[in-house]
């Protein structure tokens, strides 16, 4: 077992436990976005950052990736990780501001304004739709292409993958859109999921008011402007 | 698009426990780009998600997935070549060429690129042509760096070059003179080395004219067979680190007299060969 102690409670846990895990079992909360159960770490959206060590040496870690060590000092919610966390929820709204999730975040950690440049991305590149692809469904029929700000998600060349299965479990997990349709661009469409449902709109030669989950669906809004 | 020469690039690698950066590599170097049917084929052959390798082929910029012109004219955007208006010579080379950064001229000439540093930056604006830098550029030289490039950077000195001459040659292990000047191949006298291929071991004799491939050898040699070449005094094998141009077997170095490096195929049958002067002046 291994003792730390996490905003001045002393634990004690089983090694190779992460700080995450450590804390949301003594039930400090620390919020996340590209953490999910039965998926491994990424650590790619920063919002479960926390504070270790002591005076200078204080730093900032994901606490999602991070494993715990004898002696540890964890502070989930000192003024530093709350400032830093308002600015990635901040900068996940300049990037993706039409994403429930990301509203909810900004909403429950009082963040007010967004004062970047504003993009309307449908990716927040946090890799949950290809851990899920390839840890819980074993297709491995999505992934990262490019690099830096050409990097994207989605299938080698951009055609349908052989791998693909349909199961829509990449846009059950997406937390920038949930239901992410590409159908309007069938060549291009990562997963031919709603082709799969069948919905009654498909027939129709435009998809402006195509019938889906997301209603009123803000990629099509955005399409009208 | 033939898949023996991916499948060939492929089995090198494998021997050469080599991973897939330097698969891709060989096959960019062969084809000039990345053909989706070669990376298919990686993928079915290596094991690799083809997911990953597209991942890889995307992540390095090196790495192309359009094929790309004849010559490639990468221009430095760098911090110095950036404040030394290197913009204003991209916009320039992108009007006089009518592409765009990253594109290719449809008579497959030109492709254009931007680099984020070459690494001269005390000489900036830079420009890349074909692995030639031309340093200080401004506007004002772009046409002469594309007419130059059109001309053949390189085909200048080869030229010069393209008559037949002798060359002496000794090891590029222990500098001992290969010349053998009691057999005579075109009226010079030959180069002699050992030889080996499939168990047969025993001596070649090659013309020293550049240019000229006539040979004599104690075991008639197959067609397209590689063979291993060995210096007679230090029996150590004549290897460089170099693949033929042409049909990528490995190229044999030896070291000319007066300076410079001299690298045949080490494939029966295939003409490519290099001369490499090091700067001597001819």
């Amino acid at each position: 077992m291994i003792n730390l102690i996490i905003n001045g409670a002393r634990v004690s846990v089983e090694e190779g436990t992460t700080i995450l895990e450590a804390a949301k079992f003594l039930g400090f909360p620390i919020p996340t976005l590209c953490h999910m159960d039965g998926l491994s770490p990424y650590g790619a959206c920063r919002l479960c950052v926390v504070e270790i060590g002591e005076g200078e040496k204080a730093k900032m870690v994901s606490s999602c990736t991070y494993p715990v060590e004898e002696g540890l000092k964890v502070r989930t919610a000192s003024s530093r990780v709350v400032k830093a966390r308002k600015m990635v929820i901040e900068l996940l709204l300049a990037t993706c501001p039409q994403s429930k999730i990301i509203q909810d975040l900004a909403s429950a950690h009082h963040v007010f304004q967004q004062r970047f440049k504003q993009e309307h991305d449908d990716c927040i590149l946090c890799g949950l739709c290809t851990r899920m692809c390839e840890e819980q469904m074993m297709a491995r029929a999505i992934g990262f292409r490019g690099r830096g700000e050409n990097r994207s998600l989605g299938t080698p060349f951009d055609v349908k993958s052989e791998k693909c299965r349909l199961c829509g479990g990449c846009m059950y997990v997406c937390p920038a859109c949930q239901l992410r349709c590409t159908f309007n661009q069938p060549e291009k469409a990562v997963c031919g999921g709603c082709a799969n449902l069948a919905p009654p709109c498909v027939e129709q030669e435009k998809f402006d008011d195509m019938m889906c989950y997301m209603d009123p669906c803000v990629a099509c809004e955005i399409k009208k402007d | 698009m033939s898949a023996p020469a991916v499948l060939k690039i492929l089995e090198k690698n494998v021997k050469e426990d080599a991973g897939l950066i330097a698969i891709l590599e060989d096959i960019q170097a062969n084809y000039g780009y990345l053909p989706k049917e070669a990376l298919e084929i990686v993928a079915e052959k290596t094991g690799y998600p083809l997911l990953d390798i597209f991942g890889v082929a995307t992540f390095y910029k090196s790495f192309s997935l359009k094929p790309r012109g004849e010559h490639l004219i990468s221009v430095c955007l760098g911090t110095a070549c950036h404040v030394r208006s290197a913009p204003v010579v991209v916009e320039e080379f992108e009007r006089q060429l009518g592409i765009k950064v990253g594109e290719t001229t449809p008579d497959n000439e030109f492709s254009l690129e931007t680099a984020a540093c070459l690494g001269a930056c005390a000489l900036g604006p830079i420009v890349v042509v074909d692995g030639r830098y031309f340093s200080n550029v401004d506007t004002s030289e772009v046409k002469r760096i594309i007419k130059k490039a059109r001309t053949g950077l390189d085909k200048v000195t080869v030229k010069a070059d393209q008559r037949i001459f002798p060359v002496e040659v000794s090891c590029s292990k222990c500098n001992h003179s290969l010349m053998d000047s009691s057999h005579l191949i075109d009226g010079y006298p030959s180069i002699k080395v050992t030889m080996s291929f499939s168990d047969l071991h025993g001596w070649l004799a090659l013309s020293s004219l550049y240019g000229s491939y006539n040979v004599s050898s104690e075991y008639e040699i197959p067609g397209e067979m590689i063979v291993n070449i060995f210096c007679p005094h230090c029996h150590a094998e004549l290897l460089g680190a170099a693949d033929c141009a042409d049909c990528s077997a490995p190229m044999i170095p030896m070291i000319v007299r007066g300076g410079g490096v001299v690298q045949i195929c080490s494939r029966k049958g295939c003409k490519g060969h290099m001369l490499d002067l090091n700067g001597v002046n001819l």
